[in-house]
């Protein structure tokens, strides 16, 4: 039963117009960690046309790093700002590292295998799905696992309650910066979305550039003719996995910062949220997935102000069917190995 | 309406009397060794009914820990002929649930249960239970309906939503004195439940609604939208993971209304997910007493907490019964019917549709990182 002091416009534009600003810049500070976990999706698709869907488990190893590494390092609530600082850029490192690492060991065991052997690519993606439930249930069982060991008590942090939400043990503190119309912007707000532009740059750059750069946009062009040019086709398999994963671990650190606290099956949401974003921007196009990740994020938060939270998953993909009704391969579709130097 | 009815009763009847027959079997092969035991059977059970794997582990555990207690407590009392408890782990999921309560009326030896833990596995046994003659006690089924279902078998410790609903909005108005009030709820049966009786019983105080999803983490429109309402408190329907987050970005965001949220946040999950201090949960369970909270330590290695307590409540409900000499399913629903003693919750005593008397709802708040122990609303 809905109060009469309830009925309201519906959809509720002045709401949204009256909060315009604080609606679409949280929108692009959530949309930029979309794009970042959207970037490892839409490279490796770029390069095998394989959807890599255990890519959302990549990023959620990533946010435990970051909690794991925190605590580590002694992070609590009394942690000074400046501490704080270098903890998680430290957390940002592991993040990185881990989420690379998880990705590289996805390639090794999920996909190469299967590639030498020519499987069809249907397979490749039933691997992927299994692994992205493997890696999710095996972070899920940690408290089990350590069991086995007897570790519990040594490392009941680590893994206690292990199907739980685990928070970060500091808060990150949140200061407006500056007022844009109806909305202070925050510290995390900036951090968040600078850092993702800055890290778009340095890939976007880097596949441009760079000779193994040249090498990627080679093997997503044609596998067999840049084969022929002396590309060794699975180091640039790899490489593209290791980007994905180190962009997957700054998005969890992000995401950390903002959100603060993750569990073990946090990336399924994320993950399909980011993949929506790939396609949207034009799966196989970095720029593409950036733009992609930043109009969901938007799309969600003025879903949510027009017509009440719980719509704001069907506005997001009703853009996304619009979208692909007029531009088919998505916003600036255009693949990966299309891009020239 | 009334056929089913009287099928079930006969049904019921019929199971009862096998029962009773089985029960008597048993006893003539063993009365010998045992004379002295008298009033208490021996070799029975009571089950626990819950989740202990999965996701709602932490809350099925929270109460077999305090079923494990009532149990110490009576065999160690009757160390001559004890009681030992069957575990049915339904992961809180009415589909497992169903096939292991089939199970459970199988158990000839099995005259009491403690359980189902959540109001959804709990609607879909009900009926078989009810129809086995198998008493249940649930220390923790808030669903109001399930009481309306003429289930002789059913019973709950503690009061339902009807009852927190009102006990919260008086909360909020009375003593925190809000004003303006925001409702947030999780589109969950539970949840959005809840947050109805809320909003209804807080009536013009209600300024503004929003609904988020489960799993959701981001919530940085509800966050505006809550910041433009300009509101004293919120109330949000839900669970802890949710509510945790939700409160974190609502503070980090800079408002500084007074959060509360009802008995799915009361978990020290809610802390772990960034649930800021100052913060209530109201629930319709107790805090643990200061004894029964050392002796769960010691026994189950870890704090009690949500329903532990009603568990407890509830397993002695079953226990003082069998120990009293009530050794079939019938005797033991006759005695839980008729129960009228002290718990460490609340004075026990059931009315014909399974509610129990003298329900009182506790605010507990949020300090130094901690849930403090409830305090009752009046």
């Amino acid at each position: 039963m809905v109060h009469p002091a309830l009925v309201q416009m519906f959809p509720d534009f002045p709401l949204l117009f009256d909060h315009f600003f604080s609606f679409t810049v949280t929108g692009l500070a959530n949309g930029s960690v979309y794009a970042l976990v959207a970037l490892g999706y839409t490279m490796v698709y770029g390069v095998l046309q394989l959807i890599n869907f255990a890519h959302s488990e990549v990023f959620m190893y990533g946010t435990f790093a970051v909690v794991w590494t925190v605590y580590f390092l002694g992070g609590d609530k009394q942690t000074s700002v400046g501490a704080m600082v270098w903890m998680l850029a430290i957390a940002m490192v592991v993040a990185m590292a881990t989420s690379a690492g998880v990705a590289l060991l996805l390639e090794r065991f999920a996909y190469r295998p299967l590639i030498k052997r020519d499987a069809p690519k249907l397979v490749a993606l039933i691997s992927a799905i299994g692994a992205s439930f493997m890696l999710a249930e095996t972070m899920g069982l940690r408290s089990e696992i350590a069991g086995w060991f007897g570790l519990s008590d040594k490392l009941d942090f680590y893994v206690s309650r292990s199907r739980d939400t685990k928070g970060l043990t500091i808060d990150v503190p949140q200061t407006t910066v500056f007022t844009l119309g109806d909305y202070g912007v925050t510290s995390t707000d900036i951090l968040v979305i600078g850092s993702a532009l800055l890290m778009m740059i340095f890939l976007d750059q880097y596949v441009r550039r760079s000779r193994m750069g040249r090498g990627i946009r080679a093997v997503a062009q044609d596998p067999e003719s840049a084969a022929l040019m002396g590309v060794n086709s699975t180091r640039v398999v790899q490489v593209t996995f290791l980007l994905g994963g180190v962009m997957a671990g700054a998005a969890a650190t992000l995401y950390m910062i903002r959100i603060g606290a993750t569990k073990f099956d946090a990336g399924f949401i994320l993950g399909v949220k980011a993949f929506t974003a790939a396609v949207m921007g034009g799966i196989g196009n970095l720029r593409g997935a950036l733009l992609g990740g930043l109009v969901l994020g938007v799309a969600e938060n003025w879903g949510s102000a027009l017509f009440g939270t719980e719509w704001k998953d069907i506005v997001a993909f009703v853009l996304l069917v619009f979208i692909l009704l007029f531009r088919p391969s998505g916003l600036l579709g255009e693949a990966l190995g299309k891009a020239r130097a | 309406m009334k056929h089913p009815h009287t099928l079930a009763r006969l049904a019921a009847a019929a199971a009862a009397t096998a029962l009773a027959l089985t029960a008597c079997g048993t006893t003539d092969d063993s009365g010998g060794d045992d004379g002295d035991s008298g009033s208490a059977a021996c070799d029975l059970k009571i089950g626990y009914m819950g989740a202990q794997t999965g996701d709602y582990a932490n809350l099925g555990l929270n109460m077999l820990g305090g079923v494990n207690v009532a149990l110490d407590e009576y065999n160690t009392e009757h160390s001559d002929c004890k009681v030992t408890l069957e575990k049915y782990d339904s992961q809180g999921d009415p589909e497992k649930a169903t096939p292991l309560a089939t199970k459970a009326v199988q158990d000839d030896k099995l005259i009491g249960l403690v359980g189902p833990s959540f109001s959804g596995e709990t609607e879909a046994t009900g009926p078989t239970f009810a129809e086995a003659g198998l008493v249940t006690v649930s220390p923790s089924a808030t669903n109001p309906a399930l009481s309306t279902n003429g289930w002789d078998t059913f019973h709950r410790v503690l009061g339902n939503d009807d009852t927190q609903a009102p006990a919260a909005a008086t909360f909020i108005t009375g003593t925190l004195g809000a004003k303006k009030v925001f409702v947030v709820d999780d589109a969950s049966e539970y949840g959005k439940g809840l947050a109805d009786g809320v909003a209804d019983s807080l009536g013009g105080a209600v300024t503004d609604r929003d609904t988020v999803q489960q799993k959701q983490t981001d919530f940085s429109a509800t966050v505006t939208k809550v910041k433009a309402a300009d509101v004293d408190a919120l109330f949000y329907g839900g669970y802890y993971a949710e509510a945790g987050l939700l409160s974190k970005q609502l503070k980090a965001a800079g408002w500084t209304g007074t959060f509360v949220s009802g008995d799915g946040s009361l978990d020290p999950g809610f802390i772990q997910a960034g649930g800021i201090d100052g913060s209530f949960l109201t629930c319709p369970c107790a805090p643990s007493p200061d004894d029964f909270a050392a002796k769960f330590k010691e026994l189950n290695g870890a704090d009690p907490g949500t329903y532990s307590a009603e568990a407890y409540d509830a397993a002695t409900v079953l226990l003082s019964g069998i120990g009293e000499g009530n050794d079939t399913r019938e005797a033991l629903l006759d005695w839980v019917n008729n129960y009228d003693a002290d718990g460490i919750t609340k004075h026990i005593k059931f009315d014909e549709t399974g509610e129990v008397s003298g329900v009182s709802v506790f605010a507990y708040e949020v300090k130094g990182g901690k849930i403090l122990p409830g305090e009752p609303i009046e």
